[in-house]
């Protein structure tokens, strides 16, 4: 190479601390390219500064600059350089910025270079060219296919203190930054007629033909560059260049309205009914995602159609020593020279058994990179002229441990010589590009024409391919392909396209004589350089008996990590194929997942991150409590107030106890808006609710309340709570928070596949009323400061309820009804007057000594009260259990009274739901214990039932206790064990009455 | 999945729960002499085809509609869409 020859471009190496630079060659950057070289960007690699241009990628960048090693491999920590230029890179993987937005393993094939970049190469102590872990390389022979099933295998004790953290430290790739995020992702969603997947010279025509019959299109594509190997190629299309009809191409689709091309967009998987995910790298082109924008948006995209035209990638022939720093796809070669205007070396030879890998010859010499030596493995090559082509010959190792330096070669007549060179390109030929195709486990077929897999006929719904990621290896196929495809499946949705001219291309199929690997008997020739599998670890795992493809991927890793093998399996295959004496289509394929490249789970996420992982649900009196310093626990999706600290409380039973011996003691206040809330209307109002409680309440009076248990089909209850009666056909029923959605969606259930004559019509109204509970002995009297009319125990008895006003007139609803023993009422007013609500009766309660009360306070006193709540109504435990199986109307139709009847459930050693109180009155219990009788082992076969719910009461002044116990209803008086081995701890326990507080219900009805 | 709302037209599957075979919607008579084992066979015993498949799935987050969706399950191709009140009706349920 001559200076001319070269860009003569300057200042390519700088320090971080040097922002002038010293005065060096970029040492292997060629004329042209697609790259901007009127500006400069600045970046490192290992804390060493460099230069690149626009349009490079880091890859592209640190040839240019003469860099070939770019890391080390994942188990023996080979060095390794780039051997792609594509997504599809194994070696070249790298840490990519830095503190809390480092990423792991990022190809540095598809990083789009930006000024400021920092790149750091990974899996290697202390140094990318000096790794002390290398000796991992000198010890291969134990670290062969399946080593830690054999290596590691005793004893046990081993593994988690000794084998697993020296395996994880010495094999293994980058590292998280261990830091949140800071960025936003963002999802979204498309609908187009036809999606072009890939947007190379088949997904051009394609979009081109559709987008000129005015189809709604989408064309995507991984790279930030539009025209895939048509960039990457010198071969001319009409007399244009490739590039140069790509871009023109591009910027008449860019013009259509109907057409949306999405760049930096790779589709990671076909789902079904046309529904393609993509994720779209909005901003990782940047250096720092500007202010308002998405780092990266996750898109669900609906297409009618979906034209697959995804290309094909190039595999290596595998030969010992072939993972040398240097050594790469011929088909890369080419294109970082043509593309990118950068060569990995200036001495250069190709390894080829196709006439594909002839172009990098040619195209490697118009950019005056000298060429070492052609090693064609075809005696009956056509013969080039102007380089030495070694017809029938192969290249059989390669020298140079940290960059190649030579290749040895035999000859067609046996002889070996070493060739010097600094790169070698290696084709083994093209695979077509069937990821997609297999999303719905379609199996790709064997095609002996060109010695690959090309798609099956059982694609997805609406799926076709074109070009080469059907077989269709030229560019003229490739165009035509691309073009007829889209009109063939816009035909199909009725859509009419006509084809366009296309312009004339290359058209010769390149002709190729498989080769997978050059025989060897010592030395290591690299399948699948990123999980470092051989080909003799292919042939140790069929020795073992992994006759099964999908045996051999587990046992060796073979196609597995970020490249998913995309340029190893098909060899591996091959590899295998020539064990088992089986062809490669007998051989067959593992799986092909989505998604089709890495996807960041920050993506998955989108905005539902961090507090915004799920909406909250935020009460009525939320805004008056927080003002009030309320401590709030989340509670489904609501954020309900705990309990309300006051100045000198330190701990929060303080405050629970002193909110429950104010409400017991004169009147407390609670948020219940969060009890779900359904409204039933209808002349079948009472009906239904009579099928769908195990209770009766066809009779109930119009201004009275019931008490109601729902069973699930299989006798088990599902859920309690009160339906009110407002009118002759309107009832207002009310279901726990935890149950509120699924108890409405149960009751449509009912509504429209069970009874769908039944007058009857069901709304939420959840979030349309605030509710209040007020309790306590002064609930009345307060009330009565609130309530415009007459609540006297005359006018509204206990489980009565009525449509009441007010305030002065605003329309509420009173219901009288309690949760916690005392005298007690639900009050509800529209939401939007919650928040006034909850600050008048605050304010009311004042005057008594009252308090507003948390979930704390709540649940204590219906404990206290020997109340079920969610502990109980745990989903395995019947009426029965709870003590209410005199609720169970056998009298009438009802969901689930028929299966309660079933013998198992009404066993007399049943679990009843009772009271518990520890022996000892200072003694603590907790819920989750189990009962154990007195004397008898603490063991699951002498397990009595288990304790629910415990609180602290301040009235009695020591824990009380729910749970269910066999016979419990005989067995009062009773002393237990109750074991809790999670906790260590057991406490004995005497089997009381679970109504802990006013057992006759004088307090409520007063 | 898209499922075809016979009443709202093309919807992502995204906006329904699902609950499960269809024959659901043929709750024996609590009258019958062995309704017990009528009902043990109603709730537990299920086909489990490989193939079609009638379901039942709730438009949740749209009109609250329950659904019967004749779904092949090996490859999700849906068949046919109907609403869940009138398979009952036609079934012979009524009030």
């Amino acid at each position: 190479m001559t200076a001319n020859q070269m860009s003569g471009e300057m200042n390519a190496v700088f320090t971080p601390s040097d922002s002038q630079g010293s005065q060096k060659t970029t040492v292997n950057r060629l004329a042209g390219g697609q790259i901007d070289r009127s500006r400069r960007l600045r970046f490192t690699f290992d804390g060493k500064g460099y230069l690149a241009h626009p349009g490079d990628t880091l890859a592209s960048a640190l040839l240019a600059n003469g860099v070939r090693l770019m890391g080390r491999s994942f188990k023996y920590h080979r060095p390794r350089g780039v051997i792609s230029s594509g997504s599809e890179e194994p070696n070249a993987l790298v840490e990519l910025r830095s503190g809390a937005r480092r990423e792991p393993n990022t190809r540095a094939t598809v990083i789009e270079m930006f000024d400021g970049l920092e790149a750091t190469s990974q899996n290697r102590w202390p140094s990318l060219s000096f790794d002390a872990m290398g000796v991992n390389d000198l010890l291969s022979p134990f670290f062969a296919a399946g080593f830690y099933y054999k290596t590691f295998m005793w004893p046990k004790a081993f593994w988690e203190k000794l084998y697993e953290p020296i395996i994880r430290r010495a094999a293994g790739l980058g590292s998280l930054s261990m830091e949140a995020d800071p960025d936003a992702y963002d999802k979204g969603f498309l609908h187009c007629d036809l999606l072009v997947v890939g947007a190379g010279p088949s997904g051009l025509a394609a979009a081109l033909t559709a987008g000129r019959s005015g189809a709604r299109v989408i064309l995507a594509d991984e790279d930030f560059r539009l025209g895939g190997r048509l960039n990457a190629e010198t071969l001319a299309v009409g007399d244009q260049s490739g590039a140069d009809w790509a871009a023109a191409t591009v910027a008449e689709l860019a013009s259509m309205p109907n057409v949306r091309l999405m760049t930096r967009t790779t589709i990671i998987g076909a789902f079904d009914h046309g529904i393609y995910g993509a994720l779209e790298r909005v901003s990782d082109h940047l250096a720092v995602t500007p202010k308002g924008k998405v780092r990266q948006t996750l898109w669900r995209i609906y297409s009618k159609r979906a034209l697959v035209c995804a290309g094909a990638i190039e595999r290596p022939i595998a030969f010992v020593n072939n993972d040398r720093p240097g050594i790469m796809m011929a088909g890369a070669l080419r294109a970082y020279a043509n593309r990118w205007a950068a060569t990995p070396g200036h001495r250069v030879a190709v390894f080829t058994n196709n006439d594909d890998g002839l172009r990098t010859v040619a195209d490697l010499r118009a950019k005056g990179v000298q060429i070492a030596a052609v090693i064609d493995s075809r005696p009956d090559a056509p013969a080039l002229s102007g380089v030495e082509h070694l017809r029938g010959a192969m290249v059989i190792d390669a020298k140079g441990r940290l960059g190649l330096s030579s290749i040895v070669v035999r000859t067609a007549s046996g002889d070996t010589r070493t060739i010097p060179c600094d790169a070698l390109g290696v084709s083994g030929g093209w695979n077509p590009n069937v990821g997609l195709t297999c999303h719905h486990r379609s199996r790709p077929v064997w095609n002996d024409g060109i010695a690959a897999f090309v798609p099956g006929n059982d694609l997805p719904a609406g799926m076709t391919v074109a070009g080469a990621a059907v077989g269709h290896l030229t560019t003229a196929a490739a165009l035509r392909t691309g073009a007829e495809g889209a009109a063939a499946a816009l035909a199909d949705i009725g859509h009419s396209a006509a084809l366009p001219d296309l312009p004339r291309a290359e058209d010769d199929a390149p002709r190729l004589t498989p080769l997978w690997y050059v025989p060897h008997k010592k030395g290591r020739a690299w399948v699948d350089p990123q999980n470092d599998v051989t080909v003799k670890d292919v042939k140790l795992a069929h020795q073992e008996g992994y006759r099964s493809v999908e045996h051999l991927k587990r046992y060796t890793t073979l196609g597995m990590a970020t490249d998913q093998g995309k340029t190893s399996n098909v060899t591996g295959l091959a590899v295998m194929a020539a064990m088992t004496g089986q062809t490669i289509q007998q051989t067959g394929t593992t799986i092909y997942r989505p998604p089709y490249t890495p996807v960041p789970i920050a993506a998955f996420a989108g905005r539902s991150a961090k507090e915004d992982f799920r909406p909250k649900r935020l009460t009525p009196s939320h805004k008056w409590a927080t003002e009030q310093g309320a401590v709030f626990v989340e509670v489904g999706m609501w954020m309900r107030a705990q309990w309300f600290p006051k100045p000198g409380e330190t701990t929060w039973r303080q405050s629970v106890d002193r909110e429950v011996l104010a409400t017991r003691g004169s009147v407390g206040i609670c948020d219940v808006t969060t009890l779900g809330k359904i409204d039933v209307q209808g002349t079948d109002a009472a009906e239904f609710l009579n099928r769908i409680y195990a209770n009766p309440f066809a009779k109930l009076g119009v201004g009275k309340v019931r008490y109601g248990i729902m069973l699930r089909e299989d006798g088990m209850v599902m859920d309690d709570g009160t339906a009110a009666r407002l009118a002759e056909d309107h009832f207002v029923v009310t279901t726990t928070t935890a149950n509120a959605v699924g108890v409405y969606r149960h009751m449509e259930y009912c509504r429209q596949c069970l009874w769908p004559d039944m007058d009857v019509q069901l709304i939420s109204t959840t979030e349309a009323w605030a509710q209040f509970s007020v309790a306590g002995p002064n609930a009345r009297k307060l009330l009565q400061k609130i309530v415009d009319q007459d609540i006297s125990n005359e006018a509204l008895p206990y489980m009565g309820c009525a449509e009441v006003t007010v305030m002065g007139g605003l329309r509420a609803r009173i219901f009288r009804i309690s949760f916690s023993g005392e005298l007690a009422y639900e009050i509800a007013v529209p939401t939007r007057y919650g928040d006034g609500l909850i600050r008048a009766m605050a304010d009311a309660a004042k005057e008594f000594g009252g308090v507003v009360y948390g979930t704390e306070a709540l649940g204590v006193m219906r404990i206290e009260k020997g109340h079920a709540a969610g502990n109980e109504l745990n989903g395995t435990t019947t009426a029965l259990n709870l003590g209410m199986a005199g609720m169970v109307n056998k009298k009438k139709d009802a969901i689930g009274s028929t299966l309660s009847e079933r013998e198992g459930l009404n066993q007399p050693d049943a679990l009843n739901l009772v009271g518990f109180r520890p022996v000892s009155k200072d003694a603590l219990m907790s819920a989750g214990s189990h009962f154990i009788n007195a004397g008898a082992e603490a063991n699951a076969a002498n397990d009595q039932g288990y304790m629910t719910s415990v609180a602290w009461s301040p009235n009695l002044g020591h824990y009380v206790g729910l749970g269910f116990l066999k016979n419990g209803a005989n067995r009062k008086g009773e002393r237990l064990r109750a074991v809790c081995p999670v906790k260590d701890l057991e406490t004995e326990v005497e089997v009381v009455s679970a109504h802990f507080i006013d057992p006759e219900g004088e307090r409520l009805r007063a | 999945m898209i499922i075809n709302h016979p009443l709202l037209g093309p919807r992502d599957s995204q906006e329904f729960t699902y609950l499960g075979d269809a024959s659901l919607i043929d709750r024996p008579d609590w009258q019958a002499p062995d309704a017990v084992d009528q009902f043990h066979d109603y709730l537990y015993l299920r086909d489990n085809p490989a193939g079609e498949h009638r379901e039942l799935w709730f438009h949740e987050q749209g009109d609250r509609s329950w659904l019967v969706v004749t779904r092949n399950v090996v490859t999700h191709e849906i068949l046919n869409v109907e609403l869940a009140s009138d398979v009952a009706r036609s079934r012979g349920r009524s009030k």
